[in-house]
């Protein structure tokens, strides 16, 4: 039995998306933007698959941009508010300490140049609230982004909320959607979000392609030069299959989000209480509002990349935001941001799920886990210093 | 995993002298829980050689497989030999490790050299190099 449980890094493409990308490939291959009949086929499919995309979205299919995916949506979206706004000579912005790096980074060029970035303190619990967000508005604010889902922890923001707070003062609202899109209701307009980005691959759909959700009436700023496509806004001959497989994974995914989020959280809900029971260990983020596939845990004592390599043995493929599994020394900013120390965070655990997920798998990594974590424990100087109580436990 | 080779995996999966010696003539323990990963080495010495080595570490798999590695590389060697193992030949032994991994086999060459001048010290004996030693936090 392999299983597969990090789907927010990515996840299998479903059969409709697969198939919905074939003839793309094979007998419709022109180019849209060519006169002749297989290229306005193309273009016909991408305009059906603008359609679907805004469908799902509650927006108008003028409304969407496709993208090389959620990363170049982020991109894109706070650097064009970033231009709008130093045009009225706004430069604020307002984000979060847990955004993922395709917005802390993108901030972090602007800040360079010049704009001035509040990030905001995420509670303990993994969320942001309203509140927070109207305080740090202030005259000059160009731009609120907060992400709808976390990533790591998987907690669900007030996004309406956080939405008509920004419409009351008049600010854009961008929301990094991509690890919700497909798994949670959105309705940009009831929800008053101005900006929203999504990417495919993260509902079943291919790698490398995603959309951006521009209200009508906000001016995007090119993040790629070059010829007309996507309404002069983003160049580059349209990657039409994957587009296509996005549009089919996405109806998919939001014809059955309340079908699969049903099924999905309750295996959740049963590793959260199996995990919990191993000691000295915590639930990252609120267990409510959750992502209905998100699990992640600390546990004392212990690093990540050994947990994980050790349940790759046992094969369960997860994740961690320890920082051996980073590259880098430090462990992830999203576990720091809600307040762990360095050295729980390195003992971090991720399992995403999917509808695919089933009873079987969730009964072998409520075996696997806690053998793991106890064997690793067993080596570790950590352990040992805190079971003899020359250090006082954390967790 | 193609991410380590397999004498990695193999001093992962099985780590060798794995544990604590109770009575032990030396101990050395570097790292810090704040870069995540720790290494803890325990000697017992018997007429200046390395008769017996424990170790516990608290890391990712290459500092695991490389505290295995390092206990392997010291057992029954004379002290002067042990002071000589370097971080390299640790990772040459595994048959490499990623270039962002390196810094997790430094961990295992301070460990034991930690270790050897806590004896050196317990005992009264001058420690003959100076190379840093990162204590633990
Ligand atoms: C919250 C969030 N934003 C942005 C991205 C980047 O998306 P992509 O990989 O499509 O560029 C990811 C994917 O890891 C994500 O989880
Ligand atoms: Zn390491």
């Amino acid at each position: 039995m392999k299983v597969y449980v990090d789907n927010a890094a990515t996840t299998k493409m479903s059969r409709t998306a697969i198939d919905a990308m074939l003839p793309y490939m094979e007998a419709l291959y022109g180019n849209p933007s060519s006169l002749y009949s297989i290229g306005q086929a193309a273009a016909e499919a991408l305009q059906r698959a603008r359609e679907t995309t805004a469908k799902c979205l509650g927006c108008e299919a003028r409304e969407i941009t496709f993208t090389s995916g959620g990363s170049e949506a982020d991109n894109q979206a706070i650097i064009s508010a970033a231009a709008l706004g130093e045009k009225k000579g706004k430069k604020h912005i307002i984000s979060t300490e847990f955004e993922h790096h395709a917005v802390l980074h993108t901030l972090n060029k602007l800040e360079k140049q010049g704009f001035e970035i509040t990030l905001l303190n995420v509670h303990e619990n993994g969320i942001v609230t309203k509140e927070q967000v109207a305080s740090a508005i202030r005259e000059d604010t160009c731009l609120v982004t907060v992400m709808y889902a976390n990533n790591e922890i998987g907690t669900i923001q007030p996004i309406a909320e956080i939405g008509a707070v920004c419409k009351e003062k008049c600010v854009l609202f961008h929301t990094d959607a991509v690890q919700a899109a497909g798994h949670l209701h959105i309705d940009v307009k009831k929800q008053n979000i101005d900006m929203l980005s999504l990417s495919a691959h993260k509902f079943h759909g291919p790698k490398g392609i995603g959309a951006l959700y521009a209200r009508k009436g906000i001016q995007l700023t090119n993040i790629i030069e070059g010829g007309a496509q996507e309404r002069g806004k983003r160049a580059g001959t349209e990657n039409v299959p994957a587009i296509m497989g996005m549009a089919a994974a996405f109806e998919e995914a939001c014809g059955y989000i309340d079908k699969n989020s049903a099924k999905i959280s309750a295996l959740r809900d049963k590793l959260i209480d199996g995990l919990s029971k191993i000691p000295h260990s915590i639930l990252n983020g609120a267990r409510e509002p959750r992502l209905p596939g998100n699990v992640n845990f600390c546990f004392e004592g212990i690093e990540g990349e050994s947990l994980l390599l050790l349940l790759d043995q046992k094969n369960v493929s997860a994740s961690s935001g320890s920082a051996c599994t980073s590259g880098s020394l430090d462990p992830s900013h999203v576990l720091l941001a809600i307040g762990r120390s360095h050295e729980i965070a390195h003992g971090s655990l991720r399992l995403s799920l999917s509808k695919w997920n089933t009873e079987e798998e969730a009964a072998h990594i409520l075996k696997a886990v806690p053998e793991v974590v106890a064997y690793l424990r067993n080596m570790s100087p950590v352990w040992r210093d805190l079971k003899e109580s020359k250090k006082k436990f954390i967790l | 995993m193609a991410l380590y080779s397999e004498k990695v995996m193999d001093h992962f999966t099985h780590p060798r002298n794995v544990g604590i010696i109770e009575d032990a003539d030396g101990i050395g323990e570097v790292g810090n829980g704040k870069c995540g990963d720790i290494m803890k080495i325990y000697l017992k010495i018997k007429d200046g050689m390395v008769s017996d080595v424990k170790f516990e570490t608290f890391g990712c798999g290459s500092a695991i497989a490389s505290s295995s590695m390092a206990t392997e590389m010291i057992k029954g060697k004379p002290l002067s030999d042990v002071l000589t193992v370097t971080n390299k030949a640790v990772a040459e032994a595994l048959g490499g490790l990623p270039a962002y991994k390196m810094h997790c086999s430094v961990l295992a060459e301070e460990a034991i050299k930690a270790a050897v001048k806590d004896y050196y010290d317990k005992n009264g004996i001058e420690y003959p190099i100076d190379s840093p030693i990162c204590p633990a936090v």
